[in-house]
């Protein structure tokens, strides 16, 4: 449950550490819910799907660093024109393509993939190695991206483009390319993360199926400090009270209106950013627009 | 050859006018590229959207009433961000002015003349104090203001779910939806076969106060002070803190209104989709509005116009109603732009004058 909130928690991430607040995601990951699907369905390839809502994320990633990168626009108010830009854009599309019917069309998920012989484990074997290929990925992608933030040169710009814009341009680095960078793949792990959902947790795309989730990443990364280990602990940490919340509405044993178990993540994130957002410590460039006539 | 910005001393008169219009047209001509997608003609589509919205008497006035729960949250947002507080909770606190107008419009023991009046202030101060929550955990707690407005609008949202589908859920109706207020307290009609009501005055009463405020008081220079540079507002002796507290707590009483004014006036009781995002359009209509109180009302009638042009345009052309939502989205991100060239002026730089 946690995966496709961690793969977007990276992607916001690794945009976040280059200085870039990206706003778009609960719109890209709607946009690749869409266009994943949407793909998928038509071409009867679920991977094709994925690419699809992968490259629809990249160029919205895109358009993020024009606005907020190039024209140096108010972050946060760009990325939300993003979110409504492509949340439009998704129910447009999907009205257009697909019509109202009586039926909705779906595909076949992806099919959960246990691993032979950890999947015996007892008790933690089905939880942790009988999910669909997509989950494993996305919990590769944790010790990937650390080693890539971290031990690669690529990292280490990237982290300094966050840091200190200026001394990174001194150093001969592209930070403009840089920030694009990091929105791009932010993009792309909005919309692999979104396809997630249309793809592999249901079956179809429905208009409620991110639902808020992607606004919760956004707190995500600053629990998971930017770092990529933490974040996905946050994020299974999240997963689990999501589970959580779901067992218990429909597990019976405390009679509280169902409202109040779906209010229960969003509440918690909440008071998670009170309890640890005292000493978080933000990328310093963080929100700052780089323009180069203002060095 | 490069793109110079260069910061302007200030913006002249014509292009602060001009820019909106600008991105209006500019969003225009970008959607016309997704109306011609669904196969329909773009001229004929969009003269089917503006015939919805002012094609007669009765469509303008329903323009107009719609457009007044959108310049309250316009308001509300547009005097948060002036603080730099990023209120994005503007569709909780209008839920919450919404509850608080439903429920005071429900007592019984109430005498009729004190109705309206207490149904306004209810409103007013629920939607203020639910965003007092987001605002102390900004500034006691360092939470990032978006991400606490935004949470905090879905734990509204259920929490209302929660009362409708329970303890004030109608009995005589099979939805979840609450009792319909007395009719007593429902907002008077001002104008004879519409649906014009007290709310939409009260709206343009408040866009001049709001205006009036930010202008012409100490509070409201220090609410743009504090969002110009709070540091340099702190220097200057400005209550940083308290400041952007109280612009919160206003920004959260402005949205409440305009749950005021949909449960008093429209709808008369409380339901789930009472408000199909008014508190997000609120951003791109104060964003159109340049943060200015007085242009809330005209971004706000070119909201409510997409919207109920887009119903009908639907209807005729075949065209997805979502369209205004991608209106929405992309004027607001045109609107951004345009506002690159109030600040800056653009030159174009040859190589060889360096």
């Amino acid at each position: 449950m946690a995966a496709p909130l961690l793969c977007a928690t990276l992607g916001e991430m690794f945009s976040e550490r280059a200085g870039v607040l990206n706003l778009g995601i609960e719109g890209i990951m709607l946009l690749g819910a869409m266009s994943g699907f949407t793909v998928a369905y038509f071409s009867g390839s679920l991977w094709l799907g994925m690419a699809a809502a992968a490259t629809s994320g990249i160029v919205f990633g895109a358009l993020m660093g024009v606005l907020a990168v190039t024209l140096g626009l108010s972050q946060h108010v760009s990325g939300l024109g993003v979110t409504m830009l492509c949340t439009g854009l998704s129910f447009y599309c999907y009205r257009l393509i697909f019509g109202q019917p009586s039926q909705p069309p779906n595909v076949e998920p992806f099919p959960p993939l246990p691993i032979p012989g950890l999947v015996d484990i007892p008790f933690l074997g089905t939880a942790l190695f009988d999910h669909v290929v997509l989950v494993y990925l996305v919990f590769a992608m944790v010790p990937l991206s650390a080693w890539l933030l971290y031990r690669t040169p690529w990292g280490l710009s990237l982290r300094t483009v966050g840091e200190n814009p200026q001394a990174a341009a001194g150093a001969g680095v592209g930070v403009a390319w840089m920030r694009y960078q990091a929105l791009m793949i932010s993009g792309a792990l909005f919309g692999t993360g979104g396809a997630y959902f249309s793809l592999a947790q249901f079956n179809a795309f429905t208009f409620g199926v991110i639902s808020g989730r992607g606004w919760v990443c956004i707190a995500l990364v600053v629990l998971g400090r930017w770092d990529p280990w933490r974040c996905a602990l946050a994020a299974l940490i999240f997963g689990a009270v999501d589970a959580l919340q779901l067992r218990l509405q429909s597990g019976g044993a405390i009679h509280l209106p169902y409202q109040i178990f779906l209010m229960l993540p969003f509440l918690m994130t909440v008071v998670a950013m009170a309890l640890l957002s005292r000493n978080a410590t933000a990328p310093a460039a963080l929100l700052v627009p780089y323009r180069l006539e203002e060095r | 050859m490069r793109i110079r910005l260069e910061p302007r001393q200030r913006t002249p008169a014509w292009l602060n006018l001009l820019l909106p219009v600008i991105a209006v047209l500019a969003t225009l001509v970008l959607t016309s590229g997704l109306i011609a997608a669904a196969g329909a003609e773009v001229i004929p589509a969009y003269g089917a959207l503006f015939a919805g919205a002012f094609g007669s008497r009765f469509n303008s006035v329903e323009t107009v009433v719609k457009a007044a729960p959108l310049v309250f949250t316009g308001l509300a947002v547009a005097v948060a961000f002036r603080a730099k507080f990023w209120n994005i909770g503007a569709e909780g606190q209008l839920l919450a002015g919404a509850m608080a107008a439903a429920f005071v419009g429900g007592l019984e023991g109430l005498p009729v003349w004190a109705l309206a009046p207490l149904m306004i202030l209810g409103g007013a101060i629920a939607g203020g104090l639910w965003a007092s929550v987001p605002a102390t955990l900004k500034v006691r707690y360092q939470v990032d203001d978006v991400v606490a407005t935004l949470m905090l609008n879905f734990v509204m949202f259920y929490a209302m779910m929660a009362l409708l589908d329970g303890p004030w859920k109608d009995p005589l109706s099979g939805y979840p939806d609450s009792p319909d207020i007395r009719i007593d307290a429902e907002f008077p009609i001002l104008m004879v076969r519409t649906r014009l009501h007290l709310g939409v005055a009260l709206a343009l009463i408040s866009a001049i106060l709001v205006w009036l405020l930010m202008t012409r008081t100490t509070l409201g220079f220090a609410i743009r002070a504090v969002g110009e540079n709070a540091r340099a507002a702190a220097h200057a002796g400005i209550p940083v803190n308290r400041v952007v507290f109280t612009t919160a707590i206003i920004s959260g009483g402005l949205a409440g209104l305009a749950g005021v004014g949909e449960v008093a006036g429209m709808h008369f009781q409380v339901m789930a989709s009472l408000s199909p995002g008014y508190g997000y359009t609120g951003i791109v209509i104060a964003m159109l509005a340049r943060l200015n109180p007085l242009g809330v009302v005209p971004a706000a009638l070119f909201f409510a116009a997409v919207t109920t042009g887009a119903e009908s345009m639907s209807r005729k052309t075949g065209v997805p109603v979502f369209l205004a939502d991608i209106i929405q989205g992309a004027s607001l991100i045109c609107m951004l732009v345009a506002l690159l060239f109030a600040n800056f002026r653009v030159r174009l730089q040859h190589p060889s004058t360096a």
